[in-house]
């Protein structure tokens, strides 16, 4: 986390005054707790604080906020320096929280950065205009439209370079730009074409209850006596109350119970399945590359009595691909599906 | 009582304990940083951590009750492993990441010898380090003239943080930032606005806090401790002097339940360079307007010369805020047998008076006492100056459930809510007279508080003041059985020990106030500093500074401080303790008794003692409660407030006044401190910052 300081002291305000407008709203916000505990609405206090006096927290804004919580000001600062979300020094008309946390950098974070380093600058400086400055913040939570960046209290996402800069251009010409996705997507769904929850049915309003209509079936089937039938009527796994529960019933289907009436403990076309090679799990195994002791440091402190020549192993095949190769181009997977030999992955993600 | 194995040891403890501390009822040691017991949880050391069975990973032993185990499978006890390898192994990785940043400047700095952290890794960690990245550097912070920061070795504990926010009541400390970057520190690196701020030095447990007034003076291994008692204000409390040959080096707390817990003031802690400075160390003799060095024949026979001149209603004696009880007891025997009444112990000008009972004059309920009122109203006092640690008790009180609190005097920040009623005694009479409704609050109490300080009683009204306070507490039932709630708080340490011993005027004797303006021709004074003697009398000062009273005076006898002589002192409560000598006394400088009892024999009226051991013998035999030390002899409050209650009078209008205006320029030891001189100013500058 870079080190963050209060803004020096030629850029503090003179003073700091709530507006009536967010006096009323700091009023509410600890009308919300009970008397006594009105610290507790500091964060949201001190967030208007931060949108009144322009986007940071001048020092005046911070003893405001102490005084209107009843607080020690030590306490206010507390809160307003452990937070990132509080800038302690004036940031630009637009403030870019630039999300360069693993989904977005996977999906082209590094380009985007390198738009904001060549047009605005280092993060943390405003340039002369005062227009942008940015900061690089952790995970802003919109993965699925990575990459993406906040400006001031809107989310853009799914940038590029191209409708990056054009966007900047835009906020710098003071034109209307459009907010959320910039390539048109409607929130987070897929991008192209929508496959999935299509089925009529799900929107008419006739599945409402149907999970519990089951349930009431099954219930005066079961009064009925007919408890078993019924149960075996229900295709595939039937959902019950008590799922993931241990309930005693009769329908477990083990091995062991399965020898105790009478059956064969396993059934041979299960064991086929089993032992068959190409359907088993393709995680790489030890035995593969011969027993392998854990990693370990040359410098670790305790003795250990197998430690490998040379510091830690490394694997004769690399399992995944080197450092910079473009996911398109790896030789091996890396979507997730290693371990599911038999889905089709489409490397373009142009689902048919 | 609930029962839990630690270590295979079954013990019996409460169940709201933590397993930190059934560990330590059962005898096992748990090393820990951030867990202070008088301090609020934190649990963020790590350094406690125990194996609970069955519990995945080792747990905080501080944050962890026993009634949060969970029994074995067949309800055996829950049991706790603090030896196993598991442990040893957590705590090991716990230190080699609390010294990942911690810098080895262990050689220069102060906590060595002495920190906690030093001692842990020898008994916790491990030989070597893993870690080859740069160790984080901080910034030196600014805390004022008592606290010397060196925050490269901080270790995030918050002990200081919780210290000042909960014990002290003044919320100047903060951690600031996040996770590595964390900063301890004051407000805009403010100046700590706490009299009792020195304590977070030693909460600390390495040496990002220590002591800055002495610094890299001492190594705490070359001191010699003595055990000892404070003077500073009249709580008495227990401290341990380390002395270096014949100069005292510091001053620290002693864990005394009873009084102080394990805090002590700024000024107790932080005179010590006033025990050094000027000091009084040969007799003076004054010859034509002039203060000259002579022996102590000399000043004996001029004092011999002056006393036998003048007739005993003519002469009279003064006792200060210092003397010990062996001293006063010394003088008062002199007294006796030169025919002089005029003594007084009280130059403050209070009312208090052995002659209406001992209960009269005492913090009746005693400090610990404090935490079992029910509602408190304080009369002319201001207990954060005058009695800091009184007022800790206070607050702790408060902080456990507030109980209805208020205070007639001046309004000032105690560090908790108080209802303020009014300055000045119209306000007592209102309450007296029951139209005020803090009254019935009073009243519905089952144990209420009367605290009376001397604000209210060092005035001309003070005796109806007293009388009004005593009815007042008569009438709300503050002294009942079992519960004394009727409570005088002094403000000077040898207060106590002089009106147990009736160093009051007798018989056509006049008071302090009256010897001082011409009342007397010779006049003694035993270390009375605060009072303005007029011109005229003949002077004979014993004390141990070049203060006030050294400069009126016409004989200087120079004595011993506190630390340097051994000495009864018997706190507000009533409380017998003993100062032990730490030190000696410099040059030529004696034992107060002991110049006493050489004076008596030039005087002609031989003291019936040659040694300290025969003093207190003939002092406990003619005041049996002396040599209970460590006790407080419970006082007759019912009669004690009857009495006063009885007395009636007119009350003033004028507002109380607290007699503690500079709280670290008291006395003449404080007076003589650099660092009290500091920090008096550097107060005197809040309080102005406070004003606008």
């Amino acid at each position: 986390m870079a080190v963050r300081k209060l803004a020096p002291e030629e850029l503090q305000p003179e003073s700091f005054v709530f507006s009536p407008e967010n006096e009323a709203f700091v009023d509410q916000q600890i009308a919300k707790y009970p008397p006594g505990r009105q610290a507790s609405a500091i964060i949201a206090v001190l967030g208007k604080a931060q949108e009144q006096a322009g986007g940071w927290l001048p020092r005046k804004a911070i003893e405001a906020v102490a005084a209107r919580l009843d607080m020690p000001v030590i306490r206010v600062m507390e809160v307003a320096t452990f937070y990132t979300m509080f800038n302690l020094e004036p940031v630009g008309k637009y403030f870019i929280q630039f999300c360069g946390t693993t989904p977005c950098m996977l999906r082209g974070a590094a380009d985007i950065k390198k738009v904001l380093e060549r047009r605005i600058g280092d993060a943390n400086h405003i340039p002369s205009n005062g227009t942008f400055s940015w900061l690089e913040v952790e995970c802003l939570g919109a993965c699925s439209n990575a990459p993406m960046v906040q400006i001031n209290d809107d989310y853009y996402e799914d940038l590029t370079t191209e409708n990056f800069e054009k966007l900047l251009d835009d906020l710098e010409a003071g034109r209307p730009v459009r907010k959320g996705s910039q390539i048109g997507r409607n929130r987070s769904e897929p991008f192209e074409a929508v496959n999935t929850l299509q089925d009529p049915s799900l929107y008419d309003g006739s599945l409402v209850g149907a999970w519990r209509n089951r349930f009431e079936e099954q219930a005066k089937a079961a009064e009925t006596g007919e408890a078993a039938a019924a149960l075996e009527s229900v295709p595939g796994k039937a959902g019950r109350p008590g799922a993931g529960r241990a309930i005693e019933t009769g329908a477990a289907d083990t091995p062991a119970e399965r020898a105790k009436e009478g059956e064969t403990p396993i059934n041979p076309v299960d064991r086929k399945e089993a032992a068959d090679p190409s359907t088993a799990t393709k995680g790489k195994s030890h035995t593969e590359e011969g027993a392998r002791p854990a990693p370990q440091s040359s410098k670790s402190y305790v003795t250990t009595p197998s430690k490998p020549e040379g510091g830690s192993p490394v694997p004769e095949s690399p399992t995944t691909p080197e450092a910079g190769t473009p996911p398109a181009q790896a030789e091996t997977r890396r979507d997730g599906s290693e371990s599911k030999p038999d889905v089709v992955v489409d490397k373009d993600n142009m689902t048919s | 009582m609930t029962k839990i194995i630690v270590d295979g040891v079954e013990v019996d403890v409460p169940a709201e304990y933590t397993l930190l501390q059934a560990a330590e009822a059962a005898g096992a040691e748990i090393p820990r940083f951030c867990y202070h017991e008088r301090l609020s949880i934190a649990g963020n050391c790590r350094m406690c951590l125990v194996e609970v069975k069955g519990a995945p990973k080792p747990v905080a032993s501080c944050a962890w009750g026993v009634r949060d185990c969970r029994p074995g499978p067949n309800g055996e006890p829950p049991e706790i492993s603090t030896k196993s390898p598991t442990v040893k192994k957590a705590r090991e990785g716990v230190m080699e990441f609390l010294l990942i940043n911690h810098p080895l400047d262990c050689p220069i700095c102060d906590q060595g010898g002495q920190c906690d952290l030093q001692d842990q890794a020898m008994a916790y960690g491990v030989d070597t380090s893993r870690f080859h990245e740069n160790k984080r550097a901080v910034t030196d912070k600014y805390l004022g003239p008592l606290v010397r920061t060196s925050m490269n070795r901080c270790i995030h504990c918050t002990r200081c943080i919780r210290f000042s926010a909960e014990v002290a009541g003044v919320s100047d400390l903060g951690a600031l930032w996040r996770g590595e970057d964390m900063e301890i520190t004051s407000y805009l690196e403010k100046a700590l606005g706490s009299e009792l701020q020195a304590n977070v030095a030693d909460l600390c447990p390495v040496g990002a806090l220590t002591h800055k007034p002495e610094s890299y003076h001492y190594r705490p291994w070359e001191l010699t401790k003595t055990d000892s008692v404070d003077v500073m204000d009249a709580v008495g409390s227990s401290i341990r002097v380390d002395s270096r040959g014949r100069e005292v080096m510091r001053i620290l707390p002693r864990v005394n339940e009873a009084v102080n817990e394990e805090w002590i003031t700024d000024k107790t802690r932080h005179i010590v360079d006033g025990l050094r400075l000027q000091r009084l160390d040969r007799p003076f003799v004054r010859d034509n307007g002039r203060l000259r060095p002579a022996s102590w024949q000399e000043a004996f026979a001029t004092i011999a010369n002056r006393v036998k001149s003048t007739s005993p209603q003519r002469i009279g004696a003064i006792v200060g805020d210092l003397a010990a009880v062996e001293e006063m007891f010394a003088l008062k025997l002199l007294m006796q047998s030169l025919g002089v009444t005029n003594i007084d112990a009280r130059q403050d000008g209070t009312v208090l008076s052995s002659a209406y009972g001992r209960g009269s004059y005492l913090f009746n309920t005693t400090i610990s006492g404090i935490e079992d009122a029910d509602a408190i109203l304080i009369v002319g006092s201001n207990p954060r100056l005058e009695a800091s640690l009184v007022n800790v008790r206070i607050r702790k009180r408060w902080r456990v459930a507030p109980p209805p609190i208020a205070l007639i005097g001046e309004h000032a920040d105690l560090t908790y809510p108080y209802e303020y009623l009014g300055a000045g005694p119209e306000t007592l009479a209102d309450l007296v007279s029951g139209r005020h409704s803090f009254m019935e609050k009073l009243r519905g109490a089952e144990r209420p508080l009367i605290i009376v300080g001397q604000g209210a009683l060092t005035r001309p009204d003070g005796l109806a003041v007293l009388s009004a306070a005593a009815g007042l507490a008569r009438d709300v039932g503050a002294v009942n059985e079992g519960w004394n709630g009727f409570s005088i708080l002094h403000t000077a340490a040898s207060r106590v020990g002089a009106l147990d011993l009736g160093l009051v005027p007798g018989e056509g004797g006049v008071t302090a106030q009256e010897m001082a303006q011409g009342g007397v021709d010779v006049l003694f004074n035993l270390g009375a500093d605060e009072i303005e003697i007029a011109p005229g009398a003949f002077v004979v000062y014993q004390g141990t500074h070049g203060d006030r009273g050294a400069h009126r005076a016409d004989v200087i006898l120079p004595a011993a401080t506190y630390t340097e002589k051994s000495g009864t002192y018997v706190n507000t409560e009533g409380r017998v303790q003993l100062a032990n000598r730490a030190a000696f006394a410099p040059g030529e400088a004696r034992e107060d008794w002991a110049i006493l009892r050489a004076l008596s024999d030039v005087l002609g009226h031989r003291l019936p003692f040659d040694s300290l051991n025969a003093l207190r013998a003939k002092l406990y035999a003619s005041h049996p409660h002396f040599a209970g030390i460590e006790m407080v002899q419970p006082a007759d409050g019912a009669a004690a407030i009857q009495a006063l209650a009885g007395i009636g009078g007119n009350l003033g209008r004028e507002a109380f006044v607290s007699p503690v205006q500079d709280f670290y320029l008291t006395n003449p030891i404080a007076r003589a401190s650099g660092v009290m001189a500091e920090c008096s100013a550097l107060a005197r500058e809040l309080k102005l910052e406070a004003a606008e």
